[in-house]
Formats: structure tokens, sequence, C-alpha cells
């Protein structure tokens, strides 16, 4: 098994707030996060694929290929977006990294033709990332 | 489960020496990290938690829990300190990365279970580089297995 990793960066704004909680609440719990304003981030996402390395190509699969996915699926959807209003799953669920990494994890999972997704590795900021292994 | 990692740094200094060897087998052992006046290093730590995603926040844990348990058990403690000097755990134990890190395990382990909010957080791994070439890892001892069935 070996375990291929791509790159890719997008920048997008949003904000922490849960509307089952008062405004006080929200407050206390997500302190400047909770600005409705929003405020941004430059993402850094690492997709972890495993699998064997064919006997023809030498690849898991092809780079270009997992290059095209993260761009039709995630960076499209995402990047230079703010995700609460323009991201309809983030319209109900907070867009935590911890949340973004695992709905990252479901819109990749299924589109992958060779090898399996592994990790979803999801950066915030470089001190401060998440990491989702799909359970 | 998610695995959140937070990078955080402290600057110390230690020295490399075991008083059960001779003066010869430290030098010979330790190299130039014996040196009797010590030596520093930007150590970079990072500290993994794992658990389920609270429904309520998004969130595996509170980053104030996190921050607050580092930065008093840790930073508080090592941070512009001579490592073999300063702790009580390190006058008789060698300083190694190895053993700061699994030391830096047992200081947040009990620290980092949530608590009642947050159920399911616990410490999952201390990464430790002691410079930008040298990193080591330490996941506990009971969680070995399950450590290892994942590449981080």
């Amino acid at each position: 098994m070996i375990y291929v990793t791509r790159r890719a960066e997008f920048s997008a704004s949003h904000f922490y707030h849960n509307p089952k909680l008062s405004p006080e609440e929200n407050r206390r719990i997500f302190g400047k996060t909770n600005n409705p304003n929003g405020h941004g981030h430059n993402y850094t996402l690492d997709v972890t694929v495993a699998g064997e390395v064919d006997v023809t190509t030498g690849m898991v699969m092809d780079l270009k290929d997992l290059k095209k996915l993260l761009e039709s699926e995630v960076l499209q959807l995402m990047d230079h977006r703010f995700l609460n209003k323009e991201v309809p799953v983030f319209a109900k669920t907070i867009p935590t990294t911890e949340n973004i990494a695992i709905e990252i994890w479901k819109l990749l999972s299924p589109k992958l033709a060779h090898g399996k997704l592994h990790r979803i590795r999801l950066y915030e900021t470089p001190d401060l990332f998440v990491d989702y292994f799909g359970e | 489960m998610v695995y959140l990692t937070r990078r955080y740094r402290f600057s110390a200094s230690h020295r490399l020496h075991n008083d059960a060897l001779t003066a010869k087998e430290n030098s010979r052992l330790y190299g130039k990290c014996d040196n009797a006046f010590g030596h520093g290093h930007n150590y970079v730590l990072e500290v993994t938690v794992a658990g389920e995603v609270d429904a309520e926040t998004g969130m595996v844990l509170d980053l104030a829990i996190l921050d607050g348990a580092v930065q008093r058990e840790v930073i508080d403690r090592f941070d512009l300190s001579n490592l073999n000097l300063d702790s009580d755990r390190f006058r008789t134990l060698v300083p190694t990365t190895e053993n700061v890190c699994i030391e830096i395990y047992g200081l947040l382990r009990e620290k980092l279970n949530g608590g009642s909010h947050w159920p399911t957080a616990h410490l999952d791994r201390i990464r430790l580089e002691e410079t930008n070439s040298n990193a080591f890892e330490y996941f506990g001892e009971e969680s070995q297995f399950e450590a290892l069935r994942r590449v981080r």
C-alpha cells in the first residue's frame, strides 16, 4: 500500500454561530469568531489517497485527475467564498475546520476512481489543522 | 473521530548527561550535547486532540481549553528555562527530546479530558520538534495500536 498526498489551497471567510443558542451564549463560546460579518483564512488542504501501485503506470492514481477533482469538487465550491452564506451545507452546519474537513471527505470519497481516500488534513493556519480518516 | 492539532513554541536549554556514566562515556554517547554549560533549542510542540465533533459547537474541543492547558503545563514551566536545572523532573532524567516529549504527554493527558461538555475529547499525540531536522512523536502506551493504524 502506498499513500499519495496532493496539496491544494483555497481562501474563504466564515463565522461561528449556532442559532439554537442565545447571542450571549454564542459570544461566550465562539468569542471573536462569532462576528457575523465573518473573517477569512488561507486554507491548505492535504488529500491522501491510499492504494496499490498499478504495474502498467507505476502510479496509485493519475495526480492530474486528483488535481482536477480537487478543483471541481472543493475549490469551485469554497475558494473565495463566504462559507456560511455561499456553501449550502454550511447554512446549517457551523463551518469549523473540523466540519469543513468532514464535508471535504464526503465530497471526494465517492468520486475517486482509483485508490481509496485515506485522510483529509485541513490547515486553517500553519499552526492549526485537523485530520479526518472517514470515521 | 476528528484529530485536531495545534502548534506551539518554546525555547529552552539543556545538557545531555547521565551521572551514572563516566565522563568519557558521556562524551562518547552525547558528544557536543554533553557540554557542561548546556545549549538551547527553539522547540516546536504539536498537540493533537482526538474526539467526536460536538453538535452544538462544531468543535472537537474548545481551543481555549487546549491553549490554557498547554500554556500552564508546558510553556509556563519550560519556556526560557534550563531544563536540567529549573525543572524537578529533569534533574534526574536526561532531557533528551524523547524524554521531554513523554513528559509533556504526561503533563497534558489528564488536562485534556475535556470534561462534561467534551466527553469524547482526549489527548492523542505529542510531537516535538527539537530542530527543523528532527522530531519525536509519542501516542502514550495504551493507544499505540490505534496510532499505528494511521499514517500521519
